[in-house]
């Protein structure tokens, strides 16, 4: 179901086009990936959606209706140029920031102690923000940016500056708030993040979109037919039972032997296997799917030829 | 609450509760008492010493005629001629005498033959009280000499004592009493603060935008409010804690001198009582001699002095004050705002400081002259014009200034910081995204298109 989209959105600076007809839909409960180089207009088009700046021309959709002026309350952004007021005392500053987002003060209240319970990091309510480390900081400002309970969360690059340990705590807690009903906009160049995370991306390369749909989806429309054979050769391995399929690697790694195969529209697995099932003891058998990285590169590479 | 406040609170909160904000205060005030009590202090200490002078008159013509006070003694001596003054001057030391007074014996032909021998510097005080006295002797003897009938009672009668008032005609055809010496000090004290706290807390606004731009908080805060919003806040608590500063000061100047006038100036501050502070620097005359009735002459000054103090409006004083402080803090605390916006550090900040320093310097050299001539056309131009009118239009009020030419600044001013709040908030709105990037004014003449 369609929880937030915007519509042909264009944006130019003085002689620098940043956004040119850009759509992109995000479903309600999802987590939607932004994709695209650095200066893509990934940066421009999360500005726009929280209303830092206007678009030139498009629509924005926010449950279906003209998002309003109203509707930043409902959405917590983290932005990847991101920090806090250093003289400033945590509890102090982030019931500032909670209170700017419409949250009474009491509620602010309420849900800092939540969240510094559950992340055990009481002893910080009075220290100043240039006493914690960055990793520190970057907690209590992933923890202001989700504190009003926002229906959408835009978070540009969350994991910046965490350790795997807290990462991994990010991770389940993005991934929680997904389940509570929130629903996610997640920009990164961390590749493994937007496969582990996402259900949808949109790619973005000079100011166009180039690429959206379901991670799965793209998976499946960028494979080559292209399978990986982990073998144990016992015997004697006839390359000749092979001449028909196009062998793209032959390889030892660990012990083991590997091959790979791309088929063409013509052939199908269960030739490749019958040939191979009397030359090699077949350990393993996999269809090759390419992973986000490769597809981000080779489309980015493509488009911009 | 709504947002702009809450930023506004913030803003005004966190410099109040700071360190410097506290010692400002309390230095500020400690500094301007002392400015005010201190000559009259130090003129009062040395009078309290009594002053022994040993009078030498050849002439025998004023024995026991100059009048004593409290602190100051005369000794006529017996033989009063050259010699006496010869041996008093090789045991001065020994002596306990303050000075001695040489009269000659020509004096009532040749007034300049008197001479006041001392080992240091004898104060005016101490010479306009002998000169005085010796003065209307003389006068009197040489009325005497021509031997008129009953003329105790007719110098009586004709005794008159001239001082001049300055009265000033107002429009509406009343007569106001002023002096131009207070109006003057009054002018420039409020200009000069004026132009301080301008740069002060302007100066404050830009580092706001700078650190809040530095510590990269700012796209955090702009998503929940506008940019405008962001910058009208910060400006507006930077005034109010301007305001609170200089309230502070008033009080506290007003408190310390009041205590420090009954601490040092007993007598002086049962006589004064109803008169401002300030005063207490003028009548030099009344330290003189404390203890006895001051002179009808004495209290008229003193009133003089006190009414032309009070024919200077407070009210209206401390409402332009206010007023002119927001009005010129708006704008100027505007521009510096949308300068904090387009750099990335202090350093930065020269080159586009120029635009704001330029008015600002040359509104207090037109002060100086105004203060001279405050009806001049070059006062009237630059306390018509928004960008300077702030600190020469307050110099130029405890003059008087007719109503239709404050209301005119007034107008401009606040057009004016409507028109530049505008201009800046442009700025500031692109300004304060843009890291890293090297601005200039080619670059800031782009933002100025951008539609945002």
């Amino acid at each position: 179901m369609e929880f937030f989209s915007v519509h042909n959105i264009n944006k130019t600076f003085i002689n620098h086009q940043a956004l040119t007809d850009v759509s992109i839909t995000v479903n309600k409960g999802s987590i939607f990936g932004l994709l695209g180089p650095n200066g893509a207009g990934k940066t421009t088009l999360i500005r726009i959606i929280n209303q830092i700046t206007a678009p030139d021309s498009g629509e924005i959709l926010f449950e279906g209706r003209k998002l309003k002026a109203d509707d930043i309350f409902q959405i917590g952004y983290l932005p990847e140029e991101r920090g806090l007021y250093k003289k400033m005392k945590v509890g102090e500053q982030a019931i500032y920031l909670a209170r700017l987002k419409g949250l009474s003060k009491t509620d602010a209240l309420k849900q800092l102690k939540y969240w510094f319970e559950k992340f055990e990091i009481q002893p910080w309510w009075n220290k100043k923000i240039e006493e914690l480390s960055k990793g520190m900081q970057q907690k209590i400002q992933f923890i202001i940016t989700i504190l009003h309970e926002p229906k959408l969360l835009i978070f540009d690059e969350p994991f910046s500056g965490f350790d795997p340990i807290n990462t991994n705590l990010i991770k389940q807690e993005i991934l929680n708030l997904r389940e509570k009903g929130a629903t996610v906009i997640f920009s990164t160049h961390n590749m493994g993040s937007v496969e582990e995370l996402c259900d949808d991306i949109a790619l973005v390369n000079n100011s166009k979109k180039i690429l959206d749909g379901s991670i799965d989806e793209i998976r499946n429309t960028y494979k080559t037919n292209t399978y990986e054979i982990e073998y144990k050769s016992t015997y004697d391995f006839n390359k000749d039972s092979l001449k028909d399929f196009e062998v793209l690697d032959n390889y030892m790694k660990n012990g083991n032997s590997y091959l790979k195969v791309k088929l063409n529209d013509t052939q199908n697995t269960n030739q490749l296997i019958s040939n191979l099932v009397t030359q090699v003891d077949i350990k393993s058998f996999n269809e090759i799917i390419p992973n986000m990285n490769d597809i981000f590169i080779k489309v980015v590479e493509e488009t911009n030829e | 609450m709504n947002k702009i406040s809450l930023i506004i609170l913030r803003e005004y909160l966190t410099r109040v509760k700071k360190k410097t904000f506290l010692i400002m205060s309390v230095v500020g005030p400690l500094l301007f008492a002392t400015l005010m009590i201190a000559p009259a202090w130090l003129a009062q200490m040395e009078d309290t010493e009594e002053k022994l002078i040993a009078i030498i008159d050849s002439s025998k013509l004023f024995h026991n005629t100059i009048p004593e006070t409290k602190y100051l003694k005369f000794d006529y001596l017996d033989k009063p001629n050259f010699n006496t003054l010869n041996t008093l001057k090789k045991n001065f030391d020994q002596t306990d005498y303050y000075a001695v007074l040489y009269i000659s014996h020509i004096i009532a032909n040749k007034p300049s033959v008197v001479q006041l021998y001392s080992n240091k510097q004898p104060s005016l005080a101490v010479k306009m009280h002998i000169a005085n006295a010796l003065e209307k002797e003389i006068e009197r003897g040489k009325l005497k000499a021509y031997d008129i009938e009953d003329l105790d009672r007719i110098l009586e009668s004709i005794k008159t004592d001239i001082s001049i008032q300055t009265i000033k005609w107002t429009e509406d055809g009343k007569e106001k009493e002023s002096s131009v010496e207070i109006a003057m000090i009054v002018g420039y004290l409020s200009g000069f603060l004026i132009y301080f706290f301008i740069f002060l807390f302007g100066a404050q606004v830009m580092r706001g935008v700078i650190e809040e731009k530095t510590s990269r908080i700012v796209e955090v805060i702009i998503s929940s409010v506008k940019p405008f919003q962001l910058m009208m806040g910060k400006i507006i608590g930077i005034a109010m804690v301007g305001l609170t500063q200089f309230l502070l000061w008033i009080v506290l100047t007003a408190g310390i001198v009041t205590i420090a006038k009954t601490a040092f100036f007993p007598d002086l501050s049962m006589k004064t009582e109803q008169m401002a502070p300030e005063t207490v620097l003028s009548p030099g005359g009344s330290t003189l001699a404390p203890n006895q009735p001051a002179s009808d002459q004495e209290f008229d000054k003193i009133k003089q002095i006190f009414s032309s103090i009070s024919s200077i409006n407070f009210g209206v004083m401390f409402l332009s004050f206010l007023f002119y402080f927001l009005g010129g803090f708006l704008l100027y605390g505007s521009l510096f705002a949308a300068v904090g916006s387009a750099v990335d550090s202090e350093a930065d900040t020269q080159q586009f400081m120029l635009p704001i320093t330029i008015p600002l310097i040359l509104a207090i050299v037109v002060m100086m002259n105004a203060i001279q001539n405050p009806e001049g056309a070059i006062a009237f131009w630059f306390s018509i014009i928004p960008f300077t009118s702030p600190i020469v239009m307050m110099v130029r009020i405890p003059f008087g200034v007719p109503y239709w030419e404050i209301t005119l600044s007034i107008i401009l001013l606040i057009l004016t910081f409507i028109f530049t709040t505008w201009l800046a908030a442009k700025i500031y709105k692109t300004g304060i995204l843009m890291y890293g990037k090297k601005s200039s004014y080619k670059e800031i003449g782009k933002w100025l298109r951008y539609r945002n």
